[in-house]
């Protein structure tokens, strides 16, 4: 007997892995959202395309610059996870929009709520809403100046080609005035932030998620009924409100953000009609028209005590039993 | 299946490249080292000395402890030496050291056993020195000595879930008849009704010959398995052929199971009918580094390499870098491959540097994977942060014991964390702790008695 092989690895089982890591994930949630876009440059024309480019570099520069500058790792920014948040708060500003401000959302969303608490997975909320909410209370004028610019955007809503403001739906719900037909609301030939106009695009790219395996449809499923269903308690029409606004956007995209939702189905129910709840009572009660961000920042911060409500139980004993 | 209900597993890359290969025996070695501790429980204490002349099946190590098996010769030959190796479970132990003369006389001792009661039948499986041969190694003369009417179930366990693997089917295909025979002596003895044998879909001629074998029989039902890992976990094949579920620190029999790997059941029924103990063991030898991956039957006690060598070695032009004893899920990586071949050894996987990366851990993305994954419904995540914080209380809460090391969360991790190591370190930290309270409450109450004993005492005066 003699050693014939020595210094082997060693390490602790398993040794085999699934092939889907982080990135995996990341880049498929960027190939969801990409229906989306697609249907946002169709409506609002190239410069669709130019935010939300200017968006995603602007976060993995910000990713890359405030890692190094706090002497992190800042090899970070290869797992996709600032560019998708770049491109979901592309997608949750008006396409019109300075793309300086649309910068200063970048930072707030990778520096000021994803890094200053600690980097990927330790944000207590969705730092595109974050970033949505600031851009939207600091330049309060420009997120609600819903300009046409494209060809076919100013085709569509009846306007002239020249830069021109159109309403969203939910405003002119407020105003009492003639809004979109569903079939128009659906389909996404409305006015609105550049990514969430198309309620049809949004859940084919929710579709791709689900048959990946990468989000469950507990938080889309269980948010879209509550606000269906509160929205016929009020005696509104229910696709009108899921399809306006950022319900569609946020039930699919940012609702089901791992970070900032709770971990178990049953949270997730419990997220998800938190969500619609929210939605609806800013919608009918509160002073802005859409308030799809305000509660899912809401539930994201209640999803620490949520995951406490809803840990899993063992196996043939009953919740908080005896064995 | 008694419910439609199924618990939690992974699905995982078959890599059954040796399937349908039969077993072949392997050519003796020139030495075979045989470990003391083979076994869950207390070590044997050789009973041959140095220049004794031992044959195939004599028993050369044995112990009293209840909880042991004793340890036959797998070859014949003279003992060279008794001395202290490192084992491939990284401890120091005896081993008996056989020089083989290569005619393999057996033993005059190898008679089958004559049965008369359940006494006699509990005895047989302990002289036949069967562990459960799944991995787990426990004596299996424990499991089967039963207290009346306690078992209702014998469980077969085909599922062979772990990739590469691919004896137990071999066996399955080759000895389908002796493992029913063993199963329904057993049956028989121990008093138990009903049998099951679960096999995984994947080994769909396994399954097609024990139905035609039990065609008709309404006593040992095939029940087939989900292609979901970990199928032949002991708690996940007790619920899925039962629907009873087996709480982490119980015993199987405290449900009514018992469970056997099929090819103790085929080692068990041999021993009965021809007497000849646990002396050999069937290994699948694969990996992208071995040059001719089979199914061989091992005597116990060869060294690794030797066995290695058998297979053709190493494909020329690579290097070996990690040699896996089991499967990829739960095998473990051995630092070199002089080690014996234990009775509870089911595979010897050799890879190139491929395989043997070590992926960077990146941050927790709270996907809820290695939850949905968990057979046993836990959080691994949270064990794992609970792990860092040193926090044992939170280790209880998250019912961190319940864990069974099947490594389905390590797997499913996107993140590439270590799950499943972190919480078997936690196993340990919750293992001392309760060491530790065990001791204080001990002291206590000793300090307590004695403070009563004085003030007895000072009334007394």
């Amino acid at each position: 007997m003699s050693i014939k092989h020595q210094n082997l690895v060693v390490s602790a089982a398993p040794h085999v892995n699934n092939p889907v890591d982080t990135a995996v994930i990341m880049r498929d949630v960027c190939i969801a959202l990409v229906p989306a876009l697609a249907w946002s440059i169709y409506i609002f024309g190239f410069r669709a395309l130019l935010l939300t480019a200017v968006c995603m570099c602007a976060s993995v520069f910000f990713e890359w610059a405030v890692r190094r500058i706090m002497h992190r790792d800042s090899s970070t920014i290869k797992d996709w996870s600032a560019a998708v948040t770049g491109m979901i708060l592309a997608f949750n500003l008006p396409v019109g929009l300075p793309l300086w401000m649309a910068i200063v959302g970048c930072f707030v969303a990778i520096v000021i709520v994803k890094q200053l608490f600690g980097g990927l997975g330790q944000n207590f909320a969705n730092p595109a809403i974050v970033a949505r909410i600031a851009l939207f209370v600091g330049f309060a004028g420009k997120m609600a100046e819903w300009s046409v610019t494209g060809k076919m955007a100013a085709a569509i809503l009846n306007a002239s080609p020249d830069a021109i403001t159109g309403p969203t739906p939910l405003a002119l719900l407020a105003k009492g005035a003639e809004v979109p037909n569903n079939a128009q609301m659906f389909l996404g030939f409305i006015n609105g932030s550049m990514g969430e106009i198309s309620a049809a695009a949004l859940i084919i790219g929710g579709l791709y998620l689900v048959f990946r395996k990468v989000i469950s449809p507990a938080i889309p499923l269980s948010y879209m009924a509550t606000v269906a269903v509160l929205a016929l308690c009020f005696g509104l029409d229910p696709i009108f409100q899921l399809c306006a606004g950022g319900v569609m956007l946020g039930a699919i995209f940012m609702a089901t953000d791992y970070v900032t939702s709770p971990i178990t189905t049953a949270g997730k129910i419990i997220f998800g009609i938190g969500c619609g709840v929210f939605t609806m009572l800013i919608r009918q009660f509160g002073a802005y028209p859409e308030g799809a961000s305000f509660a899912i920042l809401l539930m994201n911060i209640l999803t620490p005590h949520i995951d406490n409500w809803t840990k899993t139980k063992l196996n043939g004993v009953e919740k908080g039993g005896k064995k | 299946m008694s419910s439609g209900k199924h618990l939690k597993g992974v699905h995982v890359n078959h890599c059954k490249n040796t399937a349908g290969v039969q077993i072949i025996p392997m050519a003796l070695p020139e030495k075979v080292y045989i470990p003391m501790s083979m076994h869950i429980g207390a070590p044997c204490k050789p009973l041959v000395a140095v220049g004794d002349h031992v044959k195939v099946g004599q028993l050369i190590a044995n112990c009293d402890a209840p909880v042991s098996a004793p340890i036959h010769s797998s070859v014949s030959g003279d003992v060279e030496a008794i001395e202290v190796f490192m084992t491939q479970n990284g401890r120091p132990d005896t081993n008996i050291i056989i020089k083989v003369d290569g005619k393999q006389e057996i033993a005059e001792t190898v008679k089958p056993p004559v049965i008369n009661s359940k006494e006699d039948f509990v005895k047989a499986v302990r002289d036949s020195g069967l562990v459960g041969l799944g991995g787990a190694s426990f004596p299996m003369s424990i499991k089967y000595n039963t207290k009346p009417g306690q078992v209702d179930t014998l469980i077969l366990n085909g599922a062979e879930c772990e990739p590469y693997i691919t004896v137990d089917h071999a066996a399955m295909l080759a000895h389908a008849q002796e493992m029913v025979d063993g199963m329904r002596t057993a049956m028989k003895w121990l008093g138990i009704a009903r049998g099951v044998i679960g096999i995984e879909s994947n080994k769909p001629d396994a399954i097609a010959k024990f139905k035609s074998i039990l065609s008709g029989a309404d006593d040992i039902k095939v029940c087939e398995l989900r292609q979901i890992y970990p199928q032949g976990a002991e708690r996940v094949i007790i619920y899925e052929t039962t629907g009873r579920h087996l709480i982490a620190g119980k015993l199987p029999a405290d449900v009514g199971c018992i469970v056997s790997n099929v090819t103790s059941m085929l080692k068990l029924q041999q021993f009965l009918a021809t007497g000849m103990p646990l002396v050999t063991k069937f290994l699948t030898v694969d990996g992208n580094a071995i040059a001719r991956p089979q199914n061989v039957e091992v005597p116990i006690g060869t060294m690794i390499c030797d066995l290695i060598e058998f297979c053709g070695g190493i494909k020329e032009g690579v290097e070996v870098k990690k040699i896996l004893l089991g499967g990829p899920m739960m095998g473990r990586a051995i630092p070199r491959d002089d080690f014996a071949i234990l009775k509870s050894n089911n595979a010897v996987l050799c890879f190139d540097g491929t395989f043997a990366q070590q992926n960077k851990e990146t941050a927790c993305i709270n996907c809820g994977r290695c939850v949905n994954g968990c057979p046993m419904n836990l959080m691994p995540a949270r064990l794992s942060r609970a792990y860092k914080d040193k926090n044992v209380d939170m280790l209880r809460e998250y019912n961190v014991m319940t864990c069974m090391d099947c490594g389905c969360c390590t797997y499913s991790c996107p993140a590439r964390k270590q799950l499943n190591f972190e919480i078997k370190q936690a196993k340990l930290l919750v293992m001392e702790d309760d060491k530790k309270k065990k001791a204080k409450a001990e002291a206590e109450a000793k300090a307590a008695e004695e403070a009563k004993a004085n003030e007895q005492k000072g009334e007394a005066k």
